[in-house]
């Protein structure tokens, strides 16, 4: 056993051990380390925005040659958004919203619609090579039902009367079984990064292993 | 090493189409027998020597060359290495890379995209002319959230309203700021206080906003503190860090996670559960329902998220947009099972020695698979 003689091994194992303490129940020292964390994250989000946006997007193409005045357009508009800490002028902040939701949707709407929609409707489809085995057939027939069955219970226009209400409740039993596959995928990985920070307390803090 | 200019050994370069520029094709064709390499060298206007850019692939005798500058001209040379000599085949007029305006590639997903426009705007007229003809079924988190904020206010316990860790573009950050609202009108007429933390500063700006405005038409303008609708970090794990910190020191007596989460939604739902909230979620985030499903009381499941701020502010548009999706959703429905009927009938066709049906069938779903690549 030898114990690490790195302050910074200390300072994560200590800081490590504090928010742990939270298992047991809130405590001054779970509430030093959320305090260190939040204030360190806010400090690091800023310097990251400054060194990765105002700086090489907005300080050196205006500043230095060659000088791209055409940003003076877009930085305009994100200036507006302080708008909003004036009472007269907090309308502006509308413009560069607009712009922002706008742009952004124009460019998500198309992709989502490529990769959601037209890609699953073409695996949908049942083909005879999905027939190959006795496998693959029962897997092309639970896709394309619960496919089905899904978007049933996904509609929200009509009463859910007779067949519809029981495609609907098939529609939701094929959701539950996803979500608890999802589920058990990620309580894996969690307990593999619970095993990570064990791995660091007793390794490189304690040096027991 | 001999080099020699065959004649049969060529290559052409063309600006790659359909693209946002910064790109030319370079095609090579009759690659000798034998060949185990096509290097590829380029000229830029005003130099004198050519460098070397990359590898032609044999296989498919063509190389994307993704590092040029738009208006720039270049020429491009082509070297064939077989085991024992060269063969060099070079294209005689400059080329130059620009963008396209249209992407010609995505024409089936602009016509979807207008069937769409088309059905909602209809829809949205349709549910101005009256808005209580269109009906949205009941959806019991809703119905639930009474309950909460009651459950809240008779424990004498404030409501904690967490908006997700998405910027205002995100249509799940919209929907909460609808939903968040509604819960903001009837913590005024409970007279209750809420407590509104956020990741990011423009959607705190918002939500501030629209609490005053639910504060107000609650008749309770006064009640509003500003205060309680604040910034926390913008740094997912901080986030986590301090709204499991405000669950604890706060004991809020109902929970609403609605908008986007990451990997943080399990510690929040985990934390609001363990001091025994009552806890309502909603997220769009697919992946991250699993978890509210397990930890909250009741759950808004991705596009019921939508359908429940439609549901709430009878809003034309938001009330035509989901009479839109779900007309789609049919017409999805019908194209899937008109899908599976004509290609059950082109594999018995095929089978009796008839292939017509099944080319046909192909060629749909090509034209799906090129939509969606």
């Amino acid at each position: 056993m030898s114990i690490s003689t790195s302050i910074w091994v200390w300072i994560a194992a200590l800081l490590t051990l504090m928010v742990y303490s939270f298992l047991y129940k809130d405590n001054p020292f779970y509430r030093l380390a959320e305090h260190i964390f939040m204030g360190l994250s806010l400090g690091y989000t800023l310097t990251i925005l400054w060194y990765n946006y105002i700086i090489p997007r907005v300080y050196e193409p205006l500043f230095l040659p060659p000088h791209q005045w055409s940003l003076i357009f877009p930085i305009l508009l994100g200036l507006m958004t302080f708008g909003i800490f004036s009472k007269k002028y907090n309308w502006l902040i509308k413009y560069p919203l607009a712009f922002y939701v706008g742009g952004y949707a124009g460019l998500r709407i198309p992709l989502l619609l490529q990769s959601w929609i037209i890609r699953q409707v073409e695996a949908s489809f049942l083909t005879p090579d999905k027939f190959t085995s006795v496998y693959s057939s029962i897997n092309a027939i639970l896709i394309f039902v619960g496919l089905v069955t899904t978007l049933i219970y996904f509609y929200f226009s009509k009463k859910r009367e007779h067949g519809f209400g029981a495609a609907a409740n098939v529609g939701i039993i094929f959701i539950m079984v996803a979500f608890g596959a999802a589920f058990g995928y990620t309580v894996m990985a969690r307990i593999s990064l619970l095993i990570g920070r064990m791995q660091f307390l007793i390794q490189e803090w304690l040096g027991i292993m | 090493m001999i080099f020699l200019l065959i004649l049969s050994f060529s290559i052409s370069a063309k600006d790659t189409p359909d693209d946002a520029g910064g790109s030319i094709t370079i095609n090579a064709y009759n690659i000798p027998e034998g060949t185990q390499r096509i290097l590829l060298y380029r000229l830029a206007g005003g130099d004198t020597i050519y460098e070397e850019v990359g590898l032609i692939s044999i296989f498919k005798g063509e190389y994307d060359d993704a590092s040029v500058v738009d208006g720039m001209e270049y020429l491009y040379r082509g070297k064939a290495i077989t085991e024992d000599r060269a063969y060099v085949a070079e294209i005689k007029e400059y080329i130059s890379s620009s963008p396209e305006w249209f992407n010609k590639s995505r024409t089936s997903v602009l016509l979807l995209l207008i069937l769409f426009w088309v059905v909602v705007l209809i829809y949205i007229q349709l549910a101005k002319k009256n808005p209580e003809g269109l009906f949205i079924r009941r959806l019991p988190p809703l119905e639930a959230m009474d309950e909460a904020v009651g459950r809240a206010t008779e424990m004498g316990k404030p409501v904690l309203y967490v908006p997700g860790i998405e910027y205002i573009t995100d249509a799940g950050t919209l929907a909460s700021i609808t939903i968040l609202e509604m819960v903001g009108k009837k913590v005024a007429e409970y007279d209750t206080r809420i407590i509104n933390p956020h990741f990011d500063p423009i959607v705190m700006t918002i939500a501030q906003e629209t609490l005053k405005t639910a504060f107000s038409e609650a008749g309770r303008p006064d009640a509003f503190n500003k205060d309680d609708v604040f910034y926390l970090t913008s740094e997912q794990f901080g986030f986590a860090a301090g709204v499991d910190g405000i669950m604890h020191r706060e004991k809020p007596g109902a929970i609403f996670l609605q908008g986007y989460f990451y990997a943080e939604s399990l510690i929040l739902a985990e934390t609001g559960y363990s001091i025994g909230a009552i806890q309502i979620a909603g997220t769009n985030a697919t992946t991250q329902l699993p978890f509210f499903v397990a930890a909250c009381d009741y759950v808004l499941l991705g596009e019921e998220m939508f359908a429940a701020s439609a549901y709430i502010s009878r809003e034309p548009r938001l009330l035509g947009s989901i009479k839109g999706a779900d007309l789609v959703k049919s017409a999805l429905l019908i194209l899937i099972g008109a899908g599976v009927i004509f290609g059950t009938i082109a594999f018995i066709a095929d089978n009796a020695g008839n292939p017509t049906y099944m080319e046909i069938f192909n060629k749909i779903l090509e034209f799906l698979a090129r939509a969606a690549s």
